[in-house]
């Protein structure tokens, strides 16, 4: 390992520290906002050592574990900047509940570094440390509030399915290795192409339920409602996007090296799947009265629409999946950074009840959440539009024509529910009064946080040509 | 520039109202008849500059255009243009959104200033609809006009509001993402056979495809537009949104949304496919022939009267579709008439029932009668656009069904003989609406007022509308007239490009003797069917 190697891993490296430190200041003294403070410096700091140490070095393999290419280097900026926004949301969130805080950004920012591993690795060792560091922190962020009984129960929920799952995956990994005698993603690829033996295909299986686990695509979504439900608002907002997107980065390298459009079964595979969730995820949306469980269900047929563009063959299926992840991320952070500061000290407002009528009170954040929800239903000049018209578009580049039928059949019916919580926004008449969460005024930093949010929103719905730009960019090369 | 203009001037004036509601709660209404009419006067200088005795005076296919760049790297631009086919439809869209805003100047009581943005984004995103010239812009305003439609309808409609609403939303979002489909479908065979990947119209147009992928891109377009059209099979949304819309909706629904399928049909379906077009054209103007009569039928069996009213449009633009599929340019001529003045009658028609619903408080038709007496002013324009709706001469719908019914009489004989029967039922149902509603055993209301000066001025704007256009057709005629000459060569072009592919001589070669006078009748100078 040289100097410049390390300089290449700076990013990782700043996290790792800032996590240190916030839990040494703690030791020695409590401070809210002095930890919720250095943890959002550490992230801006490391997210700037993006682009100032590792840009210039990329691609760079350090250790046959990591490798900090642009492809790398995007999911970990991405990764971050989400991190930064659950971090600056959870601070109010947190403020005035019962227990310690600073412990709350340890773990965030030990989630973040799994997270920001999993983008890099090219191994099946640096696969499984980051995916442990990222779901053991999650065990205990979802089980924060310790009073409340549905956190607790989502805690363990995602503890007990989150250790089966990484046993089929490490078992799966043994497996590859049993059969290949080799843990590097590339040469697991060079392997494949040939006649795989029985022991690969099994091993492939077992890695596709651990993962798709971590997706929550059917049939692995069980545990989605529960823990979005149960999981504090900013929590549930990390795991649907940071968590998912790292994952989902490893998925589309570690695939990409073996030439999914060539291997007929796992195609098949992944088809079935990505019908599945986007079917399945969108119906059972439609049963649900918690805003909490829609967008669960709803993240689980969105993971069914990237699936789509992940089949797509060529540098057109990645592309759309990065500018989807993006569009995915904004409209998801912003839809639970509403839920966020409008939630009580008592409990998270996760009733659809809790948004009857809330345009009169406040229509900017009725504007905000507004947008986010037609953002995630598709709906032009907003993120979520030009996300998906990319994934229609590398489906139909690849002439997966009955994928994107499906995707169309889909997300008309997933309009449904999202039209249904637009309606509740507005309803009402002025005499009945909802009984207001929260009527504190929303704090500045989430003010500003659900800003920045829906001027990407419309960025990114408008003029995406320079982000479309920077994804053709990075995305040209070899992955 | 001109063109942004258009669409941007009513997309401020939305968020304008929006924001001004919270000063002064008339102000959102003011600013809101402001936009249109503006647009309107734009609209009408334009028309004014380029209207010679002849027709349009233009030196190239477009009388304004506006190209940009906006995601070239996918090659998608901004192309805005306007000829005389979209100017004639932005022009009717400015004239019924104003008609829109003062219909609603009273019922609209809460959450003004959200109603009328969304008023205004559903005019701009149809504006934009008649303008976009690039297929993924268009797709963008398609879809832009969408949702404020459906919040109108969800948040300020009748009774069952929430039902009507998702099922319009659910039809027109469901074939709006297969036509999504379609054009990416289209978009990547122009990419393959040229190595060009744009969405560009111009472009577009021309592509030589295998007759079955034609037919199915061509399916996912047609059907995109049949359903706001609305044809036969796929009609059962209107119905219910007219009904619970509020007035303003149903009349942007009726005059206006409804054409943006027609003019889908003329500006798209039948240019990039017009082999298969042709082939398919039995079948749409069978569709059309279809609704004209069930339409019609379904018409007078109802009791709601807005609901009356709604059928009726599924009857009116079903000479639309067989206009449009008749592909002559009588038949043409006749249905871009028929779109004008049937937005023009048919908007007014809910106009009136709206400020009849407003003071009697309910829309059936049992609990109607003699109101001649009371409301002598409401009978008497009332009279008159039952009268337009069901086709009387001199005034300009008959100018529309006639033309269409020539145009078509010259495709296929049997059909048109068939749509005639259409004037039958109009009559009975126009003068079904006058007997119930006016005349008859007396319903027992407090007095009611008579129309107000405000509902009289604009009812008389619209009677003179159709009065003139009714007397004086030559001037749409002729507006219309160089724009499509240019979409039927555009069709001849395509045709003759996509002949040398074996697979289409084989389809040309099997098509019936009332394809082939189509196809001849298209290919035949403009105007040698004679001009009124």
């Amino acid at each position: 390992m040289t100097v410049s190697d390390l300089i290449a891993l700076c990013p990782l490296i700043l996290l790792a520290f800032t996590a240190v430190l916030v839990m040494l200041v703690t030791a020695l003294r409590r401070n809210h906002l002095l930890a919720a403070t250095l943890t959002a410096v550490g992230i801006t700091l490391a997210f700037l050592a993006i682009l100032v140490t590792s840009l210039p070095l990329a691609p760079r393999q350090v250790t046959p574990l990591l490798v900090l290419d642009h492809y790398a280097l995007f999911y970990i900026g991405l990764v971050l900047a989400a991190s930064l926004a659950v971090a600056i949301l959870s601070y109010p969130y947190l403020k005035g509940r019962e227990g310690n805080y600073e412990e709350f950004y340890i773990l965030l920012l030990l989630a973040t570094l799994g997270s920001a591993v999993l983008a890099g690795s090219t191994h099946f060792a640096s696969f499984f440390l980051g995916l442990e560091i990222l779901s053991v922190s999650l065990y205990a962020l979802i089980a924060y509030p310790r009073t409340w009984e549905r956190s607790i129960e989502a805690g363990v929920k995602y503890l007990i399915l989150a250790a089966a799952s990484a046993a089929f995956l490490l078992f799966g990994m043994a497996l590859l290795y049993a059969e290949i005698g080799t843990m590097e993603f590339s040469q697991i690829a060079t392997a494949a192409r040939g006649v795989p033996g029985t022991f690969l295909k099994a091993g492939l299986a077992m890695i596709i339920v651990g993962l798709g686990f971590k997706l929550a695509v059917v049939p692995f979504h069980i545990w989605t409602p529960d823990v979005y439900e149960g999981a504090p608002a900013p929590v549930t907002a990390f795991v649907a996007t940071v968590s998912k997107g790292s994952v989902f980065a490893l998925l589309l390298r570690y695939f990409t090296h073996i030439d999914l459009q060539t291997y007929f079964p796992l195609f098949l595979l992944f088809s079935i799947i990505a019908i599945a969730s986007m079917f399945i995820g969108n119906l059972l949306a439609l049963l649900q009265k918690n805003v909490k469980r829609i967008l669960a269900y709803s993240s689980i047929a969105h993971l069914g629409y990237l699936l789509v563009a992940f089949l797509a063959s060529g540098a057109l299926g990645p592309m759309a999946v990065a500018f989807y992840l993006v569009a995915y991320f904004v409209t998801t952070l912003g839809a639970f950074g509403v839920i966020t500061v409008l939630s009580g000290k008592e409990r998270d407002a996760d009733d659809l009840d809790d948004y009857r009528g809330l345009f009169r009170d406040s229509p900017y954040l009725t504007g905000t959440f507004t947008a986010m929800l037609l953002s995630l239903a598709g709906i032009p000049l907003t993120a979520g539009f030009v996300g998906k018209f990319y994934i229609v578009f590398a489906g139909a580049g690849s002439a997966l024509w009955l994928l994107v039928l499906c995707l169309v059949a889909a997300s008309a019916t997933g309009l449904f529910y999202y039209l249904r919580i637009v309606g509740a926004l507005y309803a009402g008449s002025p005499e009945a009064k909802r009984t207001p969460l929260a009527q504190a005024s929303v704090s500045l930093a989430g003010k500003l946080v659900l800003a920045v949010l829906l001027i990407l929103l419309v960025w990114l719905g408008v003029y995406p040509t320079p982000f479309v730009q920077l994804i053709q960019a990075i995305f040209s090369r070899p992955i | 520039m001109m063109l942004l203009w258009l669409i941007l001037i009513l997309a401020v004036a939305g968020v304008l109202s929006w924001l001004s509601e919270r000063w002064n709660s008339k102000l959102p209404r003011w600013i809101s008849l402001m936009a249109p009419t503006i647009t309107l006067v734009l609209v009408l200088i334009l028309w004014r500059r380029h209207l010679g005795q002849m027709g349009l005076t233009q030196n190239q296919q477009w009388l304004a255009e506006i190209d940009w760049k906006w995601i070239p790297q996918l090659g998608i631009g901004f192309h805005l243009g306007i000829d005389g086919l979209s100017l004639l439809l932005v022009l009717l869209t400015a004239f019924l959104g104003i008609l829109a805003v003062v219909s609603s100047w009273t019922e609209i009581r809460e959450r003004i200033g959200f109603f009328y943005f969304n008023l205004m984004w559903v005019l701009a995103g149809i504006i934009g609809v008649f303008l976009a010239l690039d297929l993924f812009l268009f797709y963008v305003f398609w879809e832009m006009m969408l949702v404020p439609m459906y919040f109108l309808i969800a948040f300020w409609g009748h009774e069952n509001r929430v039902y009507a609403s998702l099922k319009f939303f659910l039809f027109t979002q469901a074939s709006g993402l297969l036509m999504l489909a379609t054009i990416l479908g289209l978009y990547f065979v122009h990419g393959r056979n040229t190595g060009v990947y744009t969405f560009d119209y111009g472009h577009l147009l021309g592509t030589s495809m295998a007759p079955s992928t034609a037919l199915w891109l061509m399916s996912g377009f047609f059907i995109a537009f049949a359903v706001k059209l609305p044809a036969v099979p796929v009609h059962t949304w209107l119905p219910d949104a007219h009904t619970e819309a509020p007035t303003a909706g149903s009349i942007v629904l009726a005059g206006l949304l409804l054409k943006t399928g027609a003019y889908g049909l003329l500006r798209f379906v039948i240019p990039l496919f017009p082999g298969v077009s042709s082939q398919f054209a039995p079948v749409a103007m069978i569709l059309g022939v279809i609704g004209i009569l069930y339409g019609a039928i379904l018409a007078f069996a109802q009791t709601d009267l807005k609901r009356l009213v709604a059928y009726t449009s599924v009857s009116h633009m079903g000479f639309v579709l067989l206009g449009v599929f008749a592909w002559n340019s009588l038949a043409l001529q006749g249905a871009i008439m028929q779109i004008i003045c049937h937005g023009i009658s048919t908007g007014t028609l809910f106009f009136l029932v709206g400020a009849l619903q407003e003071r009697i408080r309910t829309r059936d038709m049992n609990r109607m009668g003699g109101f001649w007496s009371t409301m002598p002013r409401m009978g008497g324009v009332m009279l008159f656009f039952a009268l337009a709706s069901l086709g009387l001469p001199g005034l300009g719908n008959f100018v529309g069904e006639f033309l269409v019914l020539n145009g078509a009489y010259q495709a296929h004989a049997g059909l048109t003989a068939l749509a005639a029967i259409g004037f039958v039922f109009a009559t009975i149902y126009s003068l079904w609406i006058i007997h119930r509603v006016f005349h008859g055993s007396k319903a027992e209301y407090p007095p009611l007022p008579d129309l107000l000066v405000r509902e009289l001025a604009v009812t008389g704007v619209m009677i003179a509308a159709l009065v003139w256009l009714g007397l004086n057709p030559q001037i749409i005629l002729k507006t219309s007239q160089s724009a499509l000459h240019n979409l039927q060569q555009s069709a001849i072009l395509t045709q003759k490009g996509t002949m040398s592919s074996p697979g289409v001589d084989f389809n040309r070669a099997r098509a019936t003797p009332a394809q082939a006078k189509v196809a001849r009748s298209a290919e035949r100078p403009f105007g040698q069917g004679g001009m009124p």
